[in-house]
């Protein structure tokens, strides 16, 4: 959409200087969004009026008679910012299966979260059914509760709160997951370490991947450590949810995405409606991003926003952090996951754009030239897709009977899921929510493919039978 | 048994077709969309398959072994049509996207050409069935064991990596000739594709009598080379100017001196 892709940049430039509470699921609108705006924003570059904030219809004209080169362009871009996404969702899941094939310690029974309270090991089919079904409710239920939460305290400006939440958050999961992880890695290898050298090591992890995420750093670094991040959360949520309850929360959490950015009265939509009102942006912060362009563009012009936008990168992670920290100190139960789930929902929104907010955000001074580049500019996903893709292959790596077959089938079906998601954002335009299509792929082809395509690969490798 | 048989096999098996992904796939976008859509196609098809197989084991019923081989041989029967009409079905998929995709740009070309294509979904149907055919093989013979202690064959590894390469190599040709049989309507040539695949199936189920079924599958393989070959507009001049590096097309696209 023209429109968007108009204040596009300025969006940017707003979220810099907005602090935002995001509390969810709409990574995927957040992708959406920003695929929508990467689309029409290399439309708009093309354009040679491309710095009026005209209106949209208008430039919605001129973005149907641009140049031939350009909708081959946008095609090409619209592929390779396909496999931009493709490969760090990949990498994703390549480490947490990798862990979870080595490391023994994630596939292991230590007990649950205190959010799914019932115990699925019982007497009766019937009985753990039901705990399941329990377990995902009391779930889906605190997300909600956590994500109005943050709805109120950004209605209510409690911005200091949001990004204490934040920081303690990233804290506790750059140090803490991260200590674990490389304990029980070293436990799997058998690899003798004392702990003046552990220290160093987490501490140097640490310190760096916060002054990455939050603040300036090599965009591969960052990449790296939001890739990092997502894996490790997806290990803890793959560790302590019991069976039947991951693929029901991953269900549910899929129809609550769908439900939370495309319904009027979805509290990410109202985040987001409220944030246009007050002409701040979305907060960026657990975004995975593949360009860094717009701080460039931000150090130029407003340090008080850079100073804000590296803040708004915190609010996610102090969100979390404030949920873990708000939860008992039983750090083993991870009280880590409703909360930051909730944390990366409001944080992203549902990035609906009203006519009043395109109006307002179109008001606002554009000077992004750097951006324009179509090459330059990236797309972004919500770290919660990648966590729950990577919960989801992770699961069907770990307790499948198909094993690798189910795996690559679940993998292969999210990216497709994924590559569909994008298409119908390029078609329709509007905010979409990223997990319902691959999450349902791939829980449909890890139900099928555990049930019926491994019994008859199994039978055709026996005999030596080739399909 | 371990490592050794585990990078042997997997690299009989995927060597020329990742060697294929690295020069050919991996600097277009577009082509590895195609590539991970085509692999898509595929498991759809086996996905269909299997449930036909499972529903006739079902019904069928019987703890015989030679009705169990039986309605193993129903199920890859079916499923080898199922994959070729799974193939039409991303042909005709192809085609839509492609006309929808010139209709947007307004251009007199589209952005792939049909041959790429046929190449890439080929490519992308032959990548997923050795894989799937391969991987549970693969993982199994990195750990320590002792091949054919009951009898059955010592080469099952190797021979299973050199007919998962016939097979994938098998794919991207099939890919190829249909498509083009599809895109000039000759039905006939899109009829002998598909006996050819239920003929290297078929040849399967000799095994493990290896020269009953690696063989005549080699030699499939082979014609349907040279089939995709002619089909995609090579010919023996172009080979000999390609051999000797004096293609002039190619030598320009590469900017190489004669």
């Amino acid at each position: 959409m023209t429109e968007l892709s108009a204040h596009l940049p300025q969006f940017q430039h707003g979220q810099l200087t907005e602090n935002f509470p995001d509390n969810h699921l709409s990574n995927t609108n957040d992708n959406s969004e920003r695929r929508r705006h990467d689309n029409s924003e290399r439309r708009r570059n093309d354009n040679p009026e491309s710095e009026t904030n005209g209106q949209p219809q208008n430039r919605a004209q001129q973005v149907v008679e641009q140049d031939e080169e350009d909708e081959e362009l946008t095609l090409k871009y619209g592929a390779k910012h396909v496999i931009m996404l493709f490969a760090p969702v990949t990498l994703c899941m390549v480490v947490v299966v990798a862990t979870i094939k080595s490391v023994s310690f994630y596939t292991r029974k230590d007990g649950q979260l205190i959010y799914t309270p019932f115990t699925e090991d019982t007497d009766t089919v019937g009985q753990r059914a039901l705990n399941s079904i329990l377990n995902a409710a009391i779930m889906i239920s605190v997300i909600i509760v956590m994500t109005i939460l943050l709805v109120v305290l950004y209605k209510y400006r409690c911005y200091k709160v949001i990004h204490g939440w934040l920081i303690i958050s990233s804290l506790l999961l750059l140090f803490f997951f991260s200590f674990i992880y490389l304990g029980e890695v070293f436990k799997t290898y058998n690899v003798a370490m004392d702990y003046i050298t552990l220290a160093l090591m987490i501490w140097n992890f640490g310190v760096v991947g916060m002054i990455c995420i939050h603040w300036k750093g090599p965009l591969r670094l960052q990449q790296a450590y939001l890739i990092m991040i997502s894996a490790l959360m997806a290990l803890v949520f793959i560790k302590y949810l019991p069976e039947w309850t991951a693929w029901l929360i991953l269900a549910v959490i899929s129809v609550y995405d769908l439900v939370a950015v495309l319904c009027p009265k979805g509290p990410l939509r109202m985040l987001v409606e409220t944030a246009q009102e007050r002409n701040e942006t979305l907060f960026p912060a657990l975004i995975y991003s593949s360009t860094m362009i717009w701080l460039v563009n931000m150090a130029e012009e407003d340090p008080e926003a850079q100073r804000k936008a590296s803040k708004s990168s915190t609010y996610d992670k102090q969100a979390a952090a404030n949920q873990i920290q708000n939860e008992d100190a039983d750090m083993d139960d991870g009280g880590f996951n409703p909360e930051w789930e909730q944390q990366r929902n409001s944080r992203i929104g549902p990035l609906e754009s009203t006519p009043e907010s395109r109006a307002a955000v179109q008001a606002l001074p554009s000077n992004s030239q750097a951006s324009e580049d179509p090459e330059e500019r990236g797309v972004k996903l919500g770290l919660g897709d990648f966590i729950f893709y990577s919960v989801l292959v992770g699961k069907a790596s770990a307790t499948a009977s198909g094993d690798w077959n189910t795996t690559l089938a679940c993998f292969v079906a999210i990216l497709i899921g994924l590559c569909l998601t994008l298409l119908l954002l390029a078609i329709f335009k509007k905010a979409l929510p990223a997990l319902p299509i691959s999450i349902t792929f791939g829980l449909v082809f890890y139900f099928a493919t555990d049930n019926l395509v491994q019994p008859f690969m199994d039978q055709l490798a026996f005999h030596q039978f080739y399909i | 048994m371990t490592a050794a048989v585990f990078i042997g096999c997997s690299f009989i098996a995927f060597g020329p077709a990742l060697a294929l992904c690295v020069c050919t796939i991996a600097a277009e976008p577009l082509r590895l969309l195609f590539l991970i859509a085509g692999g898509f196609f595929w498991l759809v098809s086996l996905l269909l398959s299997s449930l036909v197989w499972f529903i006739a084991v079902q019904i069928g019923g019987s703890n015989n072994a030679s009705v169990k081989k039986n309605l193993l041989i129903f199920g890859v029967m079916v499923s080898v049509l199922l994959q070729e009409v799974f193939r039409f079905a991303y042909y005709k998929l192809l085609k839509k996207a492609n006309k929808g995709l010139m209709t947007i740009s307004q251009e007199e070309t589209l952005p792939i050409s049909v041959r790429q294509l046929s190449y890439v979904s080929g490519l992308g149907f032959g990548i997923m069935s050795g894989v799937f055919s391969l991987v549970n093989i693969l993982t199994d013979s990195w750990g320590p064991g002792t091949v054919g202690i009951y009898g059955d064959s010592p080469q099952y590894f190797l021979s299973s990596a050199f007919m998962t390469l016939a097979i994938v190599l098998l794919h991207i040709f099939w890919g190829i000739v249909f498509f083009d049989a599809c895109e000039k309507k000759k039905w006939w040539a899109l009829a002998l594709v598909i006996l050819s695949h239920l003929l290297v199936s078929g040849v399967t189920f000799q095994n493990p009598q290896y020269e009953g079924s690696l063989v005549p599958s080699y030699i499939i393989m082979m014609l349907m080379a040279t089939w995709a070959f002619f089909t995609a507009g090579g010919s023996l001049r172009n080979l000999k100017l390609c051999l000797m590096c004096r293609d002039k097309d190619f030598l320009l696209a590469n900017q190489r001196p004669r």
